[in-house]
């Protein structure tokens, strides 16, 4: 069920949530989150239905919060907030709050989600597209324990990238990393077979690819080898070799789902390793929610050349 | 078939393409590090090898779980299944058989992309369990994939077949040099219930396998051990504080252990005619359920240190004195199951109308250790029940002390903790609170925690996470052999006692068991769960 409410307080958002579910009789159970989406228009739809089927693994209660801009001067200085309460099954298996803000309410759009959070379950905020330079400086940032940002969704990722180096907190993370766990799983895998010292190593990828940016510092600081970067036409990552002593660990995904493993001495195999969808990235993301060391040591790793 | 059936090409010499062993046994992959903990636990390189492949168990369970492995990313590159069985079929006949399977099975959406990878490593053998040629074919297959495929002389040997052939199977495996693994690798055996159908037959099967394979090497798969709420028991009790310390005969007042199933034997009439549901179920699966919520904390979670505790417990069971009047065994009769009208269990094709097996057994048992002397444990089982439903049912005293008047609490009964294993998983607190109104009156009422609701909707099939596991090594969920000999001196006397004295009860399918099961508890001053 639906209730809209316009020109609205926090309370009465969480009065509307009470009747809401007393009206399809069940009780607020199960949640294990509350997830806080924060973002534009434009983007509110898609971000909205990935964490929707998200929630489906993680049962969550969704806020988004949109910052309108208003178009007259009137509006610009008049503050209000609208809500959308949804729950049930128009909710995915937990409960969604719509939230527009305008005017000043904007700027403090905490004070809105502070009251709304689940009692003692975790916080996530998810910026799908223009998130803070310090995510956890901004204040509704500071309220969560995992922060999620997204270097595909910004114009220039590596300089960004390098904002997010310097203002890493733990709980930070972003898709652009969460996108690399099949491929790394695969060279750990690949590694595990192969059981020989890795004595050089290069990623292929299209042109300031974050996610290849971020998996050449990974092998860097692992393997403490240099890290050729070689700009390739893509999509994204397409290739990663690794040199030993025995020959060469590459897998090489030149375009679709499939790619091909090929370890030394041994005939090539075939690997599945598609692109994921946003809502299997963010399922991801909520599976653990301390913080990602191992994204930390990526991010801080020392910066890679890109040569075609 | 004879040897010169097309054979897959071979690359090169299998020489040349070993994997190269690495520098040393101590070698570390630095691309693994314990803080990183996206990356899943993959198993190593190694592959799966299915006896009797074509049955029902491979086609529903095995084929699909080992696809959703796959699926999830779980399953190494090169991972390869060899299917054996009775069929004159060729490699892609078998591969056409396990898409099916697949397609109409699985649990996670089918990928185009997951099944190549996973197609190119699968071969089948046709033959019979004492053709010597196709096991020669069994061995030059493996040393072919090891080869091709990099599975570096590490596969599991699935028994998916009636434990009449296993002696045979694992001579054969033994003969043809293909239980014991190269240097560096494994070998492991993985078979289902039945593991005998008493003390000594259980011996006795126990000793073939462990002639053959070291006995750490050999799974025994118990599928509930498998099911995410049997394992949160371990993680209820022990992570917790709150539970702990009412978790014994101060405040017990007895435990109940039910699993039920609605349906009849259906097919599986030769298996069943004469092993029962006792033998069936509470030898492995309830008294499995009865360990892992009655034992001590282990000190660590590992396999041993499991095997040691509920080997404690399964060792000082003690059975009823009078076991006539502490067990019932019942068979269905016909009747009215959930609005479809039954027949009863003699009048099922391939029954002896004479028969004496049981589809419902109920026994009590006690626990003699200082925590849990004197609370009974009732374990019960049977077939066309009133639901098909798996509990544990922890029923606590009732307040030693009540400040409310007895109309008050008229309608309040004992609090209970109940650890739903399946259906609609999840766990059930039960207690009393009051009605709104002016007057006072306590009411039971629950507190409910369901899998589905906070945690993925889609958990891990049972088979996965043990397939999973059997390629890893993992033993923590499979019962060892120990364990098995002990469950069966619980349950021979009690079949001994039920095979010299009278016959079993009749209730009508779809009911809750028969009337002797209520008084064989109502003699305690107790009654069952209505699960």
């Amino acid at each position: 069920m639906k209730i809209d409410l316009t020109d609205t307080t926090a309370s009465k958002i969480n009065k509307a949530l009470v009747r809401g579910r007393r009206a399809i009789g069940t009780p607020a159970v199960g949640m294990v989150l509350t997830m806080v989406i924060v973002t534009d228009e434009e983007n509110a739809y898609d971000s909205l239905r990935a964490a929707e089927e998200a929630s489906h693994e993680h049962p969550s209660r969704t806020l988004v919060v949109i910052k309108r801009h208003a178009r007259t001067l009137r509006d610009r200085t008049t503050s209000r907030l609208d809500a959308e309460v949804r729950v049930g099954s128009e909710a995915g298996t937990g409960e969604t709050v719509v939230l527009r803000t305008y005017g000043d309410v904007s700027d403090h759009a905490d004070s809105v989600v502070l009251p709304l959070l689940l009692p003692d379950a975790p916080v996530v905020v998810w910026w799908p597209v223009d998130a803070p330079d310090a995510p956890s400086k901004d204040p509704l940032g500071a309220l969560a324990q995992r922060r999620i940002t997204d270097l595909y969704a910004v114009e220039r990722p590596l300089e960004v990238l390098e904002t997010r180096v310097r203002a890493y907190a733990p709980g930070d993370t972003d898709l652009a990393w969460t996108r690399l766990t099949p491929w790394r799983s695969m060279l750990a895998a690949a590694l595990d077979q192969a059981r020989v010292k890795v004595t050089s190593a290069a990623v292929e990828a299209e042109q300031d690819n974050p996610s290849a940016e971020l998996l050449s510092r990974w092998l860097e600081a692992r393997l403490n080898v240099p890290v050729d970067r070689v700009v390739t036409a893509g999509p994204v990552v397409t290739a990663v070799r690794l040199g030993t002593e025995n020959g060469e660990i590459v897998i090489d995904r030149p375009e679709g789902p499939l790619a091909t493993l090929t370890l030394p001495g041994q005939p090539p195999r075939t690997l599945a390793l598609k692109v994921r969808p946003t809502s299997e990235l963010i399922a991801e993301e909520l599976r653990r929610l301390d913080a990602d060391e191992m994204y930390a040591i990526a991010l801080s790793g020392e910066a890679t050349k890109e040569h075609a | 078939m004879t040897t010169d059936a097309p054979q897959p090409e071979k690359p090169a010499a299998p020489e040349d393409v070993r994997v190269p062993i690495g520098p040393a046994a101590d070698w570390v992959n630095p691309l693994r590090d314990a803080d990183d903990r996206r990356l899943p636990r993959i198993a190593g390189p190694s592959g799966l090898v299915i006896f009797g492949v074509t049955g029902d168990l491979s086609r529903k369970k095995l084929m699909p779980a080992v696809y959703d492995l796959a699926n999830r990313g779980l399953l190494p590159p090169g991972f390869s299944l060899v299917g054996f069985a009775r069929r004159d079929w060729e490699d892609q006949d078998f591969a056409q058989v396990v898409h099916d399977a697949v397609r109409e099975h699985s649990r996670t959406p089918f990928r185009e992309e997951v099944w190549q990878q996973l197609s190119e490593g699968m071969r089948f053998i046709p033959g019979d369990f004492d053709d010597d040629t196709a096991f020669k074919q069994l061995k030059d297959a493996v040393e072919e994939l090891d080869a091709s495929r990099g599975t570096g002389g590490n596969f599991a040997f699935y028994l998916s077949v009636p434990p009449k052939f296993f002696p045979k199977v694992v001579q054969q495996l033994k003969k043809h040099g293909l239980a014991s693994p190269p240097q560096g690798a494994w070998r492991r055996a993985v078979i289902e219930k039945p593991f005998g159908h008493d003390l000594a037959s259980a011996r006795d099967l126990n000793a073939i396998l462990h002639d053959v394979f070291e006995p750490d090497q050999v799974f025994r798969i118990d599928h509930y051990l498998g099911k995410e709420t049997v394992q949160n028991i371990l993680a209820l009790r022990f992570a917790n504080q709150m539970y702990e310390p009412i978790w014994n005969r101060s405040f017990v007042d007895h435990v109940q252990i039910t699993m039920a199933e609605d349906i009849g034997i259906g097919g599986r009439a030769g298996y069943y005619d004469g092993i029962g549901a006792a033998r069936d179920v509470i030898q492995n699966h309830l008294l499995q359920l009865m360990a892992l919520t009655a034992m001590e904390e282990p000190i660590a979670f590992d396999a041993d240190a499991l095997l040691t505790e509920k080997l404690k417990v399964l060792k000082s069971v003690r059975l009823p004195e009078e076991l006539g009047r502490h067990t019932v065994r019942g068979q269905y009769a016909a009747g009215w199951q959930g609005g479809e009208k039954v027949i009863g269990y003699l009048q099922e094709e391939g029954i002896d109308p004479k028969s004496k097996t049981d589809t419902f057994a109920a026994i009590k048992l006690g626990i003699d250790n200082r925590r849990w002397a004197g609370v009974p444990f009732y374990l019960r089982t049977g077939k066309r029940l009133g639901r098909r439903v798996t509990e544990i049912a922890v029923v606590f005293q009732r307040a030693p002390h009540s400040p409310f008047d007895s109309t008050a609490t008229e309608e309040l009964g004992q609090n209970a903790i109940v650890i739903r294993v399946q259906p609609d998983e999840g766990m059930t607190v039960r207690f009393g609170s009051k009605v709104p109104g002016t007057s006072m009156e306590i009411r039971d009422v629950s507190m409910d925690f369901a899998y589905g609701e906070s945690f993925t909707e889609s958990s891990p099939e049972a088979y996965e996470r043990l397939i999973l596991d059997v390629l890893l090594g993992d033993a923590n969920l499979f019962p060892r052999h120990q364990e098995v000999e002990e469950s069966w001196k619980i349950l021979d006397p009690i079949e001994e006692y039920w095979s010299r004295h009278g016959r079993p009860a009749q209730y009508p399918a779809g009911t809750w068991g028969p009337e002797e099961a209520n008084e064989m508890l109502a003699r305690d001053g107790r009654s069952w769960r209505r699960p």
